[in-house]
């Protein structure tokens, strides 16, 4: 008999509305601890609303959402607050109460880890894209929270870019492991990320499909086993052969 | 980039120069005789009323009196209208309720307010101050207002998750969104105040430039009439000048170098 696996969120029959539009319905799946779940599904279903969700910032208007600990969100863009410097931006997200020094310090590691320790007084506007997000996941992770949510996060960025900063999330993941939701409308991300993929339809979003995807090295590689099996298949949920 | 000393200093000079040009052209036509008599004074005679009115002391207290009713009107608007202009912008109810009264209160002319602001405050600099008031209380409200609607909703989801609470948003996240658009206000607010105190020292006061100005009209002294345009004039661009220099504080600049 396996262990019983932990669980960092739980969804049951979870509903969402803007009033009278349906955004999701009947949403039931676990989050497991630990893990990286990514979401995909069609332009406008509700993914961002589903995330919303998770991070408390909306609350079901049908069904229960339990959920132990605090979340952070990471956005595609914008999240960081602009007359900030890079410095003071991840300053922010360590725990209030903390002492000076120590704050200081995780501020320090974190700036070191993610190569911008000679952009710590820079702005946001003056950075690129792959180093807003860097500054974003240091605001993150910084805190010792359970869950971090993953809001098409790397979308904004160019290609080469964002083969870059996915093998940095995977670096920084097991150097200070969370349980990541992941959002994405790109099915290759997700597939290169995931341990597994919810698959949700059109709106009003139920889940489709929930896919567990082969253990082995991340970002898995076009040629890695299960990954052109795993492309297919949600191509297929979501109707895209 | 910052351009070169070189051409900030070209650019510094330019005004100068169109200033001493104008200054040419008026006494040019002064001297050839494009002004009807004692319509224009000519450049010397302005030059001696104000020597006149610096040296005995008349035009310092202009200047201060003009400053302290622009200065207790406008800060009062500022203290008042900001903390209404956020409630508005973070509120679509009250929103809705109030916006539609203050467009039309913002509309209506200051110097329409003047036969109530004698009868209601009498004579003296308190009439003058709620004119000032007046003038830059509604436009500092609809732009407060309108900064504090167009923060992102990201910035409050992020705030939330960093555990702030209340107070914290207000001061840690809505005011320094605001900060660019506010200061950009408060600027455009400074002028229209200072405009407006010519109307506001029509009434019931015997002191400050707007008064110099219309005393100097009543007495036919055109040259004391421009003394008190230029003074008027000098002083506006001395605190545009002052609140350009805020814009280039490090906690706005992002708002115009993004």
């Amino acid at each position: 008999m396996s262990a019983p696996v932990a669980i960092a969120a739980s969804l049951r029959e979870v509903g969402f509305a803007y009033g009278a539009v349906k955004v999701l319905a009947g949403l039931d799946f676990d989050v497991r601890k630990g893990e990286l779940l990514a979401c995909v599904g069609p332009s406008g279903c509700g993914k961002s609303t589903l995330l919303a969700i998770l991070g408390g910032h909306l609350a079901p208007t049908q069904g229960e959402l339990e959920r132990a600990g605090a979340s952070r969100t990471i956005y595609q863009d914008g999240g960081l607050y602009p007359w900030l410097t890079v410095a003071e931006n991840v300053a922010l997200g360590v725990p209030r109460g903390t002492p000076a020094a120590e704050r200081a310090r995780k501020v320090e590691d974190w700036l070191t880890t993610s190569r911008l320790s000679e952009f710590r007084g820079y702005h946001p506007h003056q950075l690129s894209g792959g180093m807003r997000q860097r500054v974003e996941l240091g605001r993150a992770l910084v805190a010792e929270t359970d869950l971090l949510l993953l809001d098409e996060p790397f979308s904004a960025l160019d290609y080469q870019t964002r083969v870059r900063m996915r093998r940095e999330l995977v670096t920084t993941l097991a150097a200070r492991p969370r349980t990541v939701v992941l959002v994405t409308h790109d099915i290759e991300e997700a597939v290169q990320l995931a341990d597994r993929v919810v698959v949700l339809g059109a709106r009003p979003a139920s889940v489709r499909r929930v896919l567990d995807l082969p253990p082995g090295r991340r970002p898995r590689g076009p040629a890695d086993p299960g990954v052109a099996a795993a492309e297919e298949t949600l191509l297929e949920e979501l109707g895209l052969t | 980039m910052s351009p070169p000393p070189s051409s900030r200093a070209i650019h510094r000079l330019l005004p100068v120069l169109l200033g001493g040009l104008l200054l040419a052209a008026w006494w040019a036509a002064w001297l050839a005789g494009m002004f009807p008599t004692g319509t224009v004074p000519a450049p010397d005679e302005v030059g001696r009323a104000f020597v006149g009115e610096v040296r005995s002391g008349r035009l310092g207290e202009d200047i201060v009196a003009s400053l302290y009713r622009v200065g207790f009107g406008y800060v009062g608007a500022s203290l008042t209208a900001i903390p209404l202009g956020l409630v508005l912008g973070r509120s679509a109810a009250v929103r809705a309720t109030l916006l539609p009264w203050i467009n039309f209160f913002r509309t209506l002319s200051p110097i329409a307010w003047i036969p109530f602001a004698i009868i209601w405050f009498g004579i003296g600099d308190p009439p003058a101050i709620f004119i000032i008031f007046l003038a830059t209380f509604f436009q500092l409200v609809l732009a407060t207002a309108a900064a504090a609607a167009a923060v992102p909703k990201v910035y409050y989801r992020v705030a939330e998750d960093l555990g702030l609470r209340g107070d914290e948003i207000l001061f840690e996240v809505t005011l320094p969104a605001i900060l660019p658009q506010l200061l950009t206000a408060l600027r455009v607010a400074i002028g229209v105040a200072w405009m407006v105190v010519v109307a506001a020292e029509m009434i019931a006061v015997r002191s400050g430039l707007g008064f110099l100005i219309i005393d100097a009209r009543n007495g036919l002294r055109m040259d004391l009439v421009v003394v008190g345009m230029i003074t008027i004039g000098a002083i506006g661009v001395a605190l545009d000048v002052l609140f350009a220099r805020m814009a280039q504080a490090r906690s706005v600049r992002w708002g115009v170098e993004r």
